[in-house]
């Protein structure tokens, strides 16, 4: 059995002292970071890059890798106790669970989290060492019209994020994919909505966005209401979930594993939509769609699952064909060059201890991630007594911090003082921040792969179709589009009948 | 720097955070470089700032990176490496521009420095007058390649190939004004022969879908595309430098496969802020030099497929005729393209 001796070597790489040691040192940063808001896994890797260079490269790949999804774990905390999530993914995390965290529910909620990223991480990781060769061929298949169908299947599924007025969830979507153009056209260098600030060229931060449309107008809201400003109801209920929680939990983490691992195998942005795309899926499988939004444990449950499974899965272009998904791969890539492996297809075949050996740690890993987080959660509903004089100016003084020290760009503090008050104003519109920051971060993905199919195909736009697979997502969004539009159309026949009797 | 005080804030209350005040270090407490007008006499009494203009970890910045510890030790302080990112460059670059020219803001730049003029208007600095040069570092040589299943089997076949399918071909690089869009360029003059170009965000995208055979070729820097090159996931036509690159035996120069036009690396240089002190220029100077004749520079250099520059070309006067030099061939070659990014 090769997947044997392979894994047996993995496991005998990975339970070197030292690579346990630097994988518990990673997951644990990691952690850290995911819970303090504004900084990231990239800004993380990116500064304990260097200090990895005297490192085994096993070893160091370890510890970054651990570092990444160490901080998908650590994201969905601060998601849930105070409505502030640090990567697109959390923010679906916020929607419902700090609404579970306001009804004295954050232990469930975080519990949710944890088991939900424990089995999706451990069966994405068996995906990762049964199938990452094949998958990543697969991957390939996937060009710019690909992914242009997918973004859109993404954002018509999704649209359900929105609890209120379709209308003023079109409308935060629409604003969202504007707010995603400012900065400089990747296709001819124009500087779209810059407004002759060169600090603007890169576009607005997603953090900056989100810290402010959430963490900030969640504070500005709180402050609003004399007696119950604090940051959650005070009375935290049981701390683990109850018998009931666990029934409903099973499916949203088995679904959301399975979409997860699927969608993050996809170097082209398959990971930001999984989170979303399984949140969709879990309100519209529900028998209580309309529990969504008012603390729905299954809209913790899937799309935590989701992310951590995609989080695994990511890796796998990485590992197999050298090939970056997203920007802490790149700086994975970084991390193999400067230890004298030049990423490719042959790291597999050339590096067998190391390939194997990252692959049983992320494992390890999940298994020291769960342990590390479920005694925390004890901790972390406490955090939430800390009184709001306190709390409230620390969440934005951390989130400015972290915010700025990604790349030293004062417009990323400033914007979160903006999004703040945006976001307040809309809330009082009765508009959601939810749908905004998914057409923030799908809008530019869309536009993307939409021009660059066009460039390729010499401006012939059948060049959807004919390609099999973009056919075929592009015939699942239409479909999506009438499961969602029939209801309503139904709906509103049955009230012109009634009306008629 | 007009952004001391907020580091400064910074780095304290990170560091009251045990986890996080690693970070701190490495990030926020570039604080010691305040205003202080220093002239040559006690160069250097307090820690040096290396503003990288791009994202930390990316190429430029593992360079930096690695020369500032030997260049630190040298001079006998700290160096704080920071990155100031934004618009290819050039905001970090700006910020360098208008800092105090004391020797204690110092800027790494690529290639991107020589381009930016033809690239930007209203740039707001100007290469030449607005800093001073102090050293090459690096020249990271690029490789031309294609999806492996392209048709054109050398570089000249290419070179007819796109010539007799213009409207067909797709050229893809990593972004306006990326070293692979400069070369992409320099490509198309070289060959006489104007393509569709497909930009992507990046390097590692554009190579996902060059291996996916979503696009036709492209050209990319070396530390790239190697690992690609030897597992025979894309073609390789050829290296843009004047010789072959040692870990890519077997892939000919541009000059050997009968493209001799097609010369370009991706080089890189320090400056300080126009006005500084000749004789803290002339340390920095001596400083880099010696960082790149130490022995663990050199082994990381060529881990990442290149190699430090000769020490006659660490020096501001070599630095500056290149810097000439290339500003003058990028602003015929940019606008002959009719390329603009702003």
């Amino acid at each position: 059995m090769d997947l044997l001796d392979n894994l047996a070597l993995g496991f005998s790489t990975a339970f070197l002292v030292q690579n346990v040691v630097y994988c518990f040192v990673g997951v644990l940063l990691g952690t850290a970071v995911g819970v303090l808001p504004g900084i990231g896994p990239t800004a993380t890797v990116a500064m304990l890059l260097p200090i990895t260079f005297n490192f085994e490269p096993v070893t160091a790949l370890i510890m970054l890798a651990g570092i990444y999804y160490g901080a998908q774990y650590g994201g969905s905390t601060t998601a849930i106790l105070i409505n502030l999530p640090g990567e697109s993914s959390a923010a679906v995390t916020a929607l419902d669970g700090h609404e579970m965290a306001r009804r004295g529910r954050a232990g469930a909620a975080l519990a949710t989290a944890a088991v939900g990223s424990f089995i999706a991480g451990t069966v994405a990781t068996v995906a990762l060492a049964v199938a990452a060769p094949p998958l990543a061929r697969v991957a390939l298949t996937f060009g710019p019209a690909e992914y242009f169908s997918l973004v859109l299947l993404g954002l018509i599924v999704s649209i359900t994020l929105a609890r209120g007025s379709a209308l003023k969830a079109l409308a935060m979507i629409a604003l969202g994919v504007l707010l995603g153009t400012v900065g400089q056209d990747i296709y001819t260098g124009t500087p779209r909505f810059v407004f002759d600030q060169r600090e603007l060229y890169g576009g607005i931060d997603f953090v900056s966005v989100a810290v402010g449309m959430f963490g900030v107008a969640e504070i500005l809201r709180n402050l609003e209401k004399e007696q119950t400003r604090t940051a959650v109801v005070s009375k935290v209920r049981n701390l683990w979930p109850t018998r009931e929680d666990r029934r409903r939990i099973v499916g949203p983490i088995l679904r959301g594993t399975g979409l997860g691992a699927a969608l993050g195998v996809l170097p082209g942005g398959g990971h930001v939509l999984a989170s979303f795309t399984s949140y969709a899926v879990e309100k519209r499988v529900s028998k209580r769609p309309q529990e969504f939004g008012h603390g729905a444990i299954e809209g913790v449950a899937g799309p935590e699952s989701a992310n951590n499974a995609a989080a695994q899965t990511s890796f796998i272009p990485l590992l197999t064909l050298g090939l970056p998904a997203h920007p802490v791969m790149a700086l994975m890539v970084g991390a193999f060059i400067v230890h004298g492996i030049t990423p490719g297809p042959n790291v597999i075949t050339d590096e067998p201890a190391l390939f194997w050996g990252l692959i049983a740690s992320m494992w390890i890993g999940n298994v020291l991630l769960v342990m590390l987080n479920l005694p925390l959660i004890g901790i972390w509903v406490r955090m939430l007594r800390i009184p709001y004089q306190v709390l409230f100016p620390m969440i934005i003084l951390f989130a400015a911090i972290g915010t700025y020290s990604l790349g030293f760009n004062a417009y990323d503090v400033y914007a979160i003082a903006f999004f703040g008050i945006l976001g307040y104003v809309l809330i009082k519109c009765g508009c959601e921040p939810a749908p905004l920051l998914l057409g923030f971060v799908l809008g530019p993905l869309l536009e993307e792969n939409l021009r660059r199919a066009l460039i390729i195909s010499r401006g012939d736009p059948s060049v959807f179709l004919t390609r099999p697979i973009s056919a075929v997502l592009l015939a699942l969004a239409v479909a999506a589009l009438v499961v969602a539009v029939l209801p309503t159309i139904r709906r509103r026949r049955e009230t012109m009948f009634t009306e008629e009797d | 720097m007009r952004t001391s005080i907020r580091h400064r804030v910074a780095a304290r209350m990170m560091a009251a955070i045990g986890v996080v005040s690693l970070m701190a270090a490495c990030s926020g407490n570039g604080a010691g470089n305040g205003n202080g007008g220093a002239t040559g006499g006690g160069y250097p009494d307090k820690n040096i700032t290396f503003v990288v203009p791009f994202s930390a970890g990316g190429p430029t910045d593992t360079v930096t990176r690695m020369i500032a510890e030997p260049m630190a030790a040298k001079l006998g302080t700290k160096i704080v490496v920071q990155n100031v990112e934004g618009a290819g460059g050039t905001v970090g670059a700006g910020e360098v521009a208008r800092a105090q020219p004391d020797g204690y803001t110092v800027l790494m730049h690529h290639i991107g420095m020589s381009t930016a003029p033809a690239l930007y208007k209203d740039l707001g600095y100007k290469p030449l007058e607005d800093f001073g040069t102090v050293g090459l570092v690096t020249e990271v040589p690029m490789t031309v390649v294609a999806r492996k299943d392209f048709a054109p089997a050398t570089l000249q076949d290419l070179v007819a190939h796109v010539k007799a399918n213009a409207g067909k071909v797709t050229l893809a690089n990593a972004g306006i004004g990326a070293a692979s869009h400069l070369c992409g360029l320099l490509f198309q003059s070289a060959a006489g022969v104007k393509l569709q170009e497909v930009p992507y965000e990046g390097t590692g995208p554009a190579l996902t879908d060059l291996v996916g055979g979503q696009v036709d070729f492209m050209c990319d820097q070396t530390t790239n595309t190697s690992g690609q090159i030897s597992a025979g996931e894309v073609k390789a036509y050829a290296v843009t430098t004047p010789e072959r690159v040692k870990s890519l035996p077997d892939v000919p120069t541009t000059a050997e496969a009968g493209l001799p036009k097609l010369q370009v690396s991706v080089w890189h240089g320090l400056y300080v802020p126009a006005g500084t002190p000749q004789e803290v220029v002339q340390k920095l100077s001596e400083a880099l030099k010696a960082a790149l004749a130490d022995r663990a520079v050199v082994d990381q250099m060529a881990k990442l497929g290149t190699t430090p520059v000769p020490a006659e070309d660490a020096t501001p006067q070599a630095h500056r005729d290149k810097l000439q030099e290339q500003l003058g061939t990028w602003a015929k070659v940019i606008a002959d393209a009719g390329v603009k990014a702003s």
